[in-house]
């Protein structure tokens, strides 16, 4: 299976990469080579075998519901690029 | 063109732990922004999810609640997108194995039959933080309080067919989730917000046509109007020979419409995959038997049992249900006073009405289980008439003492002594000597409403605590003697 440059500039804008256009082939043939080792594994007959979500042979330990947290709002913000009253500011969003 | 509306919910109900699902800020309602929120709920690198037991026990009781089968092995996904008041750039959710499957919610409709709504499935997940737009001119404020809240997203599959249906069935979702105790309801606070997967079909056909969804709607109301709004705009759509795009929508209620949000439209493509920072979840057969032997009598039961063991009707049982509180303090009334039926009426109606005019929840009357089943022992045993009752009713509202006590000061004994009785009647028979003549000269039936003008009189005189039985009969006995 190849990539086609569409699907590759797809991707960066959902994972918000900015790939400048010159380097798009390159990107495209590179990305098309992983999906080429991934196509090998598609291969390999899995009939029967469970999917893995995790490779740690465990399961979740679980936490009381207790509060530990306390006011850190200072430290937290302390490296955000814009505040104000509280809030971290962000380029204005409405929908 | 007929058409057919099909409709799906999907219900986000925030969970009443005390901690968040993955971090150990709090989730107090209120705060001044980003207070509760700490170094894993604001996404910074290297921070580790830990899960909370108590989500997962909720989620589980919700579960059992619908008689849903419980997922013994559930697994959390990433959900990805960008959004300023996400800030990991994913959504920790479950999507491939859900810990609450397939199950059916039995909704009691207004005409006391049952709709089985079938339920796809309900997962936990994170709620986002919020986005404030009207405090700032140039920017918008992000606080991220809410950021890590655990969330049961519940999901039905396209079995409604009107705006009755969803609300009846989001109106007992309620009750349910309260009576379980796994969220607070309180649908003003964000508690429990609904999505609303809306299409229209030609009647009769089989085949769905293309849905909206309206996003984020948080009261009764405004799901009955969005619905009947969004309606609206498809039929016309496809009255005029259109066609629907699919797309997310939201319901704007000051303009009493549905429209667009532009923003979501290109991120619908999730790509998700399971959390590596979280293991999967497992649920044996001894923690769901816990759970189920440690869940409260739910609204159903409940139902059966008011009409049973009280001799209820349905309708008083279905007004008293819903609300836990209301039931309780029912129960707490019919038991001090034994006497059910008219316990229920005074609650459902002068107690709701003053309750409803001064904007309280029963938990906050003034008046007190104790208190209204000292008032109904009092008309129980004759001592008020219902018309001396509401006075008393007003003087517990007012805290003015105890029944008794309030009897007393105001001078409310209903008076059933014979010879009181009499001379009122006496006293206003011949102070009335034409509407005595009236009275003598009409055939049976009109004289029975001539009468009134005497009982009026003669309630009067006495400041209404006279007796209505007694002074019926020798009202009726006396006129008749005076021929």
């Amino acid at each position: 299976m190849s990539i086609s440059q569409e699907d590759v500039e797809k991707v960066a804008l959902l994972a918000r990469l900015s790939i400048a256009q010159t380097d798009l082939p390159e990107v495209t043939e590179r990305f098309g080579r992983v999906l080429q080792l991934v196509n090998e594994l598609n291969t390999i007959d899995t009939e029967g075998v469970a999917p893995m979500s995790n490779p740690h042979d465990m399961v979740q330990r679980l936490r009381p519901d207790v509060v530990t947290g306390s006011d850190e709002r200072e430290a937290l913000m302390s490296c955000a690029p814009a505040q104000d009253q509280g809030y971290f500011l962000v380029p204005k969003v409405i929908d | 063109m007929t058409w057919e509306v099909v409709m799906g919910l999907e219900v986000h109900l925030q969970l009443a732990t005390r901690s968040k699902i993955f971090s150990g800020s709090s989730t107090q309602f209120g705060a001044s922004p980003n207070v509760q929120a700490d170094a894993v709920d604001l996404g910074m690198p290297g921070m580790l999810p830990v899960l909370n037991e108590e989500a997962v026990r909720f989620a589980v009781k919700f579960g059992l609640g619908i008689g849903a089968r419980i997922g013994k092995r559930s697994i959390f996904d990433r959900k990805n997108y960008f959004y300023p008041d996400l800030p990991k750039g994913y959504q920790i959710s479950q999507f491939f194995d859900p810990i609450v499957c397939e199950g059916v919610f039995e909704v009691p409709s207004s005409d006391g039959s049952l709709l089985p709504i079938r339920i796809t499935r309900a997962h936990l997940e994170e709620d986002a933080g919020k986005s404030v737009h009207d405090i700032f001119s140039q920017e918008s404020g992000i606080d991220l309080n809410r950021a890590g809240t655990p969330l049961l997203e519940i999901v039905t599959e396209p079995d409604f067919r009107n705006a009755d249906q969803a609300v009846a069935y989001l109106k007992a979702l309620h009750s349910l989730v309260t009576y379980l105790g796994i969220s607070d309801g309180n649908m003003a606070e964000g508690s429990m917000r609904c999505d609303i997967n809306i299409s229209l079909r030609e009647k009769g056909s089989e085949t769905l046509g293309t849905r909206a969804e309206i996003k984020n709607v948080n009261s009764f109301r405004f799901v009955e109007r969005a619905i009947y709004r969004e309606v609206e705009r498809q039929a016309d759509i496809l009255d005029s020979g259109g066609t629907i795009t699919q797309e997310t929508r939201l319901y704007d209620a000051e303009r009493d419409e549905t429209r667009s949000m532009r923003s979501k439209e290109v991120a619908n493509d999730y790509r998700y995959f399971p959390e590596p920072d979280l293991l999967p979840i497992e649920i044996d057969q001894a923690y769901i038997d816990a759970v189920r032997d440690s869940l409260p009598e739910l609204p159903a039961a409940k139902r059966a049992r008011l009409v049973s063991e009280y001799q209820l009707g349905e309708y008083d049982a279905a007004l008293l249900v819903p609300d836990h509180a209301a039931a309780a303090f029912f129960e707490e009334v019919a038991r001090l006073s034994g006497a059910a039926k008219p316990a229920a009426n005074w609650i459902l109606g002068d107690l709701t009405g003053a309750l409803n005019r001064a904007d309280l929840t029963i938990e906050a009357s003034p008046i007190s289980a104790e208190a209204l089943a000292g008032l109904i022992v009092r008309i129980e045993d004759g001592t008020l008439s219902s018309k001396l009752a509401k006075q008393v009713f007003e003087g517990l509202w007012q805290a003015e003492g105890t029944t008794d006590e309030i009897i007393a000061a105001r001078g409310l004994k209903q008076v059933s002594d014979a010879g009181e009785l009499e001379k009122w009647v006496d006293d206003v028979i011949s102070a009335n000597p034409n509407q005595l003549a009236q009275y003598l000269a009409a055939d049976e039936t009109k004289r029975k409403k001539l009468s009134g003008f005497f009982v009026g009189q003669i309630m009067k005189a006495s400041q209404g605590q006279a007796n209505p039985k007694l002074l019926n009969e020798l009202l009726i006995k006396k006129l008749n003697n005076q021929s």
